[in-house]
């Protein structure tokens, strides 16, 4: 991956963007972010945060009740046109003609931005071929499973070779195998410039693919920082633990909560600071065996839970 | 976008549209064909040879084909448009297009440059079947061919209105069923407005379908209920005022953006 450039001109300017929809509902309340030149930059935030309605904010779908965004300087109210040529979006729902093949799709997307069908259908066989969908390129796109249409539309989204690269849950849904190879595909796309906003539900995509982050909830933004930064901010995590026999009785140890949730489960809950060897030491000292131990859940959903759950009782 | 890649854009939206005329052709091109054969068997001919001469010496099938030829052009031209239109915004492939950094009036023409063409090639096969029932000879080509291409452009125009502004598949069925088809019907296709009594003449002159036949039929037989400027003028009229309104419904996103 590249590191993100020192640019003068950010990929991305999000300056003070609302929206209130006609039923009254306000998605989004003013919020402003900067996405710089080159980024993996990952948007999160729970169902209803307003991740989708700044992302069609972003790629014209949705008018903005006041603000602005400027892609690579361009405005989006201002310059739509301009703007649209900059950005690839992959949608988080399945928005093509089912009845048209692949291939089609890709080449008639193309001419959407102007590129002249011979151009069109030279990429469409390379996106194709990268996203390992040439073999159903000239199939009606609805045989196709549901791995195939989230990867026929990053095909369909690269097809006007984008400076920003708009991922919208691209891989809700996805089986394991299918979302890595995706996500070395984008991953070369961002290694080649293409900057890359992502909004995934799967947050150990985001924490290993992503360099910088923020975190949306009702409408505002809760977090905007460095994945470095955030995790560094993580004092407090849990461990699982497979034991041979769950003891009744449970030692206590300063700075260690433990939990019994079955015969053979623990739960250790401890600063990250508390060197692990005291934990094992006082299980120990019990007779207790532990035969293998993981993360209860993995370091960003646990800073996510926590900067939701805030947002919450703040609304609350 | 500069002119040249608006000119790829209008292209791919153009072919594209024909492309799915001629992929469902069962569905597009042979129904009309067929419901147009049966006008001119049993009115054509069965009822049509009891009639005898209409108007100016013509028999009623050769002052029938004409009206038969500009409502196919005018049905198929507005169906084209509503299904495929609505049927974009039903799958959300439209977002392709509004996302795109294509103008509105690409889409617009590119939509109707594609229900005109389908206009156009049932038209055409009406007229060939007609050609089987009667001697046809066209007097004005050029009235002809801007008549129908007018005639195809207004409804194409008025479908995708109604597309834009549909929420269900119902919606796009509505407008066919209760205000196209009754102004089809009363507006000359199978009789002269001179054998109606007033008010019904005066009433039927207010309906904009009359014009169409009346200005295609000049341009086929020579013969016409109206002054053929005002029908061109009429229908030329039609198209600005529709043209404009399809705009400014795209740009304010009407059912298309929130």
């Amino acid at each position: 991956m590249s590191t993100p450039s020192a640019s003068p001109v950010p990929a991305l300017v999000v300056d003070n963007l609302r929206k209130t929809y006609g039923n009254g509902v306000e998605a989004l309340k003013g919020i402003s972010l900067t996405v710089q030149q080159g980024d993996f930059f990952a948007l999160l935030g729970p169902n209803g945060a307003g991740k989708s309605t700044l992302i069609g904010i972003l790629s014209s779908l949705v008018n903005s009740t006041d603000g602005d965004a400027r892609v690579f300087g361009v405005s989006v109210n201002k310059q739509r046109g301009e703007a649209m040529q900059l950005i690839g979006l992959v949608p988080q729902e399945i928005n093509f003609n089912q009845f048209e093949r692949p291939f089609d799709i890709c080449v008639n997307e193309a001419g959407f931005y102007g590129i002249p069908r011979k151009i069109a259908a030279q990429r469409a066989e390379k996106y194709l071929k990268e996203l390992r969908l040439w073999d159903k390129a000239f199939d009606q796109a609805r045989m196709m499973s549901g791995g195939m249409k989230r990867r026929l539309m990053i095909a369909r989204a690269m097809m006007n070779e984008p400076k920003l690269l708009i991922l919208d849950e691209p891989t809700a849904g996805v089986d394991i195998e299918i979302r890595r190879s995706m996500w070395q595909f984008v991953s070369g796309i961002n290694a080649a410039g293409t900057t890359v906003i992502l909004t995934t539900h799967y947050l150990e995509e985001a924490e290993s693919l992503c360099r910088n982050i923020a975190i949306i909830d009702h409408g505002t933004i809760v977090e905007n920082t460095t994945m470095k930064r955030l995790l560094a901010t993580l004092d407090v995590e849990t461990f699982v633990l497979d034991v041979d026999s769950a003891p009744t009785e449970l030692p206590q140890h300063p700075g260690i909560v433990l939990r019994r949730i079955d015969d053979h489960t623990l739960e250790a809950e401890m600063s990250r600071k508390q060197d692990l060897n005291a934990l094992f030491s006082a299980l120990n000292a019990i007779g207790v065996t532990v035969r293998s131990m993981r993360n209860k859940a993995n370091r960003l959903e646990e800073l996510f839970l926590r900067l939701i759950g805030n947002g919450a009782e703040k609304a609350a | 976008m500069n002119s040249s890649a608006n000119l790829v854009a209008l292209y791919t939206i153009t072919r594209r549209e024909i492309m799915r005329v001629v992929r469902i052709w069962s569905q597009t091109l042979i129904p009309p064909v067929i419901t147009m054969t049966l006008y001119f068997v049993i009115f054509g001919k069965l009822v049509g040879s009891r009639i005898g001469t209409i108007e100016h010496g013509f028999t009623y099938i050769q002052y029938l084909a004409p009206g038969l030829v500009m409502m196919s052009i005018i049905n198929n031209s507005y169906a084209n448009i509503s299904s495929s239109f609505f049927g974009a915004k039903f799958q959300r492939s439209v977002e392709e297009m509004l996302v795109s950094p294509m103008p509105n009036w690409v889409i617009l023409l590119g939509y109707v440059a594609g229900s005109v063409a389908r206009g156009l090639v049932v038209g055409a096969l009406v007229l060939g079947v007609a050609l089987f029932f009667t001697a046809l000879h066209i007097t004005h080509p050029l009235v002809m061919l801007v008549s129908v291409v007018l005639g195809a452009t207004i409804f194409a125009l008025a479908g995708f209105v109604n597309a834009i502004y549909a929420k269900k598949f119902d919606d796009i069925a509505l407008v066919p069923t209760f205000v196209l088809t009754p102004l089809t019907y009363l507006g000359g296709v199978f009789y002269s407005v001179n054998m109606l009594k007033e008010p019904w003449q005066a009433m039927s002159r207010a309906n904009p379908i009359l014009y169409m036949v009346n200005t295609f039929r000049y341009g086929v037989i020579g013969v016409s209920d109206v002054d053929v400027v005002t029908g061109l003028v009429v229908m030329i009229g039609f198209v600005t005022g529709l043209s404009i309104i399809a705009l400014q419904l795209l740009k304010r996103g009407v059912g298309l953006r929130s």
